[in-house]
């Protein structure tokens, strides 16, 4: 009896020691990836130290002066500093801003589509549509320019129809820039964004519609108080990450726009990084604080936001 | 339910509407495609004039001949295949491995080392700690700058994983029964099973792969690592270079040169954005019901 329950432990304790020999061979296995995951996010951290020095790129580190926190003074000290920086929020806050308050078309698209009830014009618009968030910045912009040049589509139908007898720069002109990024992203991004929605108005139970409809309820009350506040967790969760991420407008759709005409309203905060770290302003170590500072307030707005949604919603977006 | 289905005015209205506006939200999608296709086919001259809007005329396919011809863009299409298959195979593989991996309880902290790996989604160093670090593994003007550290992607992990973890349990019981080690259960049991999302996978990474144009700016200087993508940008932001490098494939004899035919900017621009296009143009109303279902699979998770 005794002996039988010694062997007993013994096997479990065997069996433990077996699963934890497993155990760590699986991890074993994923180990490579895990080394990849840290180089290419964890090790990289390390580079905010540049901001704490006077870094000029060909030389190492140990060979550069440390200056403490010059280059974060100088960013709330300098005048011209402070200047250029608060262009670039008010571009930054602009596009992201115009970007928010337009956030509710792929909701609309989306409603509207599905009120459409032949089905291959419906698959048809929704394949199409979708077309453009495919295509790179690059070819985007390679479109914009055949089109908008000066001997492009547009300039060309106009002066043909007499509307205009001067092209007009559509490409060099720093005016309306905020607007014209927000339609190029709004044309690349709209029926992909409402592909999302589609999927949640599919799964919305039918017989909600059944028993607004034998209660009255026209094609119009169905979308306002069905359809609409089906899809309004997802566009929460939406709005919200796109607050976290307010300052990161990416670097690809404004790099490629930007030239020496609009460059005073493109500027956003990604591509102003770009331009004075590696673009030819040769201020690494002012890039590198200023990015470390567009990371932290991410963050934190990420986690505000999460927290935010936790007390309104009972849900976290992370 | 008949007496329902009777139009109003109301609804006739709303539906000619609809039915006008998307119409013409899917010309905006489409025709600026269309638009650089029927102008790389048609004379040249009259392209370069903007005399080409809505049908193409004196059609000719030679702008794509001579294109081929241009130093650099074979080379440039080159890297960008090669990116793309090998990047997102890898992308492909190790998403589906580390989601299926992630599923096992026996493993060693498997809760914490999924967290190291999806916190990665929320924090970037910022530009020049990239560019430090790449220069710091010598992965500068490199072709695995490609590739590295594009293959542990969080968030195809987390689909992967969500997907996997909606596979019964008792087929990979019934491998390992059978004797199959974890390997063999990945690739026999669990690669075969996810393929949907798998699919998904590989068609986001593909396209953002063929994409990308971002890592070459900030990483490569090196002419012959350029991906189509750069290549395209400057072209069409330096003209004059892209005129000598005409006159370089068309050598100095100019006898017989017809001006329908000759290679102008605006014709090598838009036949290499063509070219650059048309592979997404044709895999994607392929693989288009897959993108659905993947983000549904990621919208349930977030």
């Amino acid at each position: 009896m005794r002996q039988s329950i010694v062997l007993n432990t013994e096997k479990v304790t065997i069996k433990k020691k077996k699963k934890n020999a497993e155990g760590k061979k699986m991890f074993l296995y994923i180990l490579p990836f895990l080394i990849l995951s840290f180089a290419f996010s964890y090790f990289p951290l390390y580079g905010w130290v540049y901001a704490f020095f006077d870094y000029k790129p060909p030389l190492n580190l140990s060979q550069c002066d440390f200056v403490g926190l010059k280059w974060f003074k100088m960013l709330f000290t300098n005048s011209t500093q402070i200047k250029q920086l608060a262009k670039v929020m008010t571009n930054t806050f602009a596009i992201s801003g115009l970007g928010l308050a337009t956030s509710f078309l792929p909701v609309f698209f989306a409603i509207l589509l599905n009120e459409i009830k032949v089905k291959w014009f419906k698959r048809t618009v929704q394949t199409l549509t979708t077309l453009p968030n495919f295509i790179s910045w690059v070819m985007v912009f390679s479109a914009a320019f055949s089109l908008f040049s000066a001997t492009g589509m547009v300039n060309s139908f106009l002066i043909d129809l007499g509307i205009i007898t001067e092209p007009i720069k559509f490409l060099d002109s720093d005016s309306h820039t905020w607007l014209a990024m927000l339609l190029w992203s709004t044309w690349k991004g709209l029926g992909w964004g409402a592909i999302m929605y589609l999927a949640a108005i599919a799964g919305i139970d039918q017989e909600l519609y059944e028993a607004a409809r034998v209660d009255g309820a026209g094609r119009f009350r169905l979308m306002i108080h069905i359809t609409l506040p089906a899809l309004m967790p997802t566009f929460f969760v939406l709005a919200m990450l796109s607050i976290a991420n307010f300052l990161n407008n990416g670097l690809d759709q404004y790099y490629v726009f930007q030239n020496s005409f609009n460059k005073q309203h493109i500027q956003v905060l990604d591509l102003y990084v770009y331009n004075i770290g590696i673009g030819g302003g040769n201020s690494p170590s002012l890039a590198t604080a200023i990015g470390m500072l567009k990371s932290i307030v991410s963050i934190t707005l990420l986690a505000g936001v999460n927290l935010l949604s936790k007390k309104v919603r009972g849900e976290s977006i992370i | 339910m008949s007496k329902k289905n009777k139009l109003t005015t109301n609804d006739i209205i709303f539906s000619v509407v609809n039915y006008t506006v998307f119409t013409l939200i899917t010309i905006l999608c489409i025709y600026p495609f269309y638009y650089l296709v029927i102008n790389t086919i048609s004379a040249n001259d009259l392209s370069a004039n903007g005399a080409i809007n809505f049908l193409p005329k004196q059609i000719h396919f030679k702008n794509y001949i001579e294109v081929f011809k241009l130093k650099g863009l074979l080379p440039a299409a080159g890297i960008s295949l090669a990116r793309t298959a090998i990047g997102t195979s890898l992308t492909v593989l190790v998403s589906g491995f580390l989601g299926f991996m992630f599923t096992q309880h026996k493993m060693w902290a498997r809760k914490f080392w999924y967290r190291f790996i999806v916190i990665t989604m929320y924090f970037n160093a910022g530009l020049i700690p990239m560019f430090i670090t790449m220069d710091t593994l010598h992965l500068t003007n490199n072709f695995l700058v490609y590739i590295l550290p594009a293959i542990v992607q969080p968030f195809n992990i987390i689909l992967a994983k969500t997907y996997i973890e909606s596979i019964p349990t008792s087929l990979q019981e019934a491998a390992e029964m059978d004797g199959a080690g974890i390997i063999t259960v990945f690739s026999k049991v669990i690669l075969p099973t996810s393929k949907p999302i798998l699919a998904t996978i590989a068609i986001f990474s593909a396209v953002a792969q063929w994409n990308s144009f971002q890592d070459t700016l900030i990483y490569v200087t090196d002419q012959k690592l350029y991906s189509l993508q750069y290549l395209l940008y400057c072209y069409i932001n330096q003209a004059n270079s892209l005129k000598a490098l005409i006159m370089n494939s068309m050598g100095s004899s100019n006898n017989l040169m017809v001006l329908a035919t000759q290679q102008t900017p605006t014709s090598i621009r838009m036949t290499v954005t063509v070219i650059v296009v048309l592979p997404i143009l044709f895999v994607y109303p392929i693989f288009q019901k897959y993108f659905v279902k993947g983000i549904m699979i990621g919208a349930v998770k977030g």
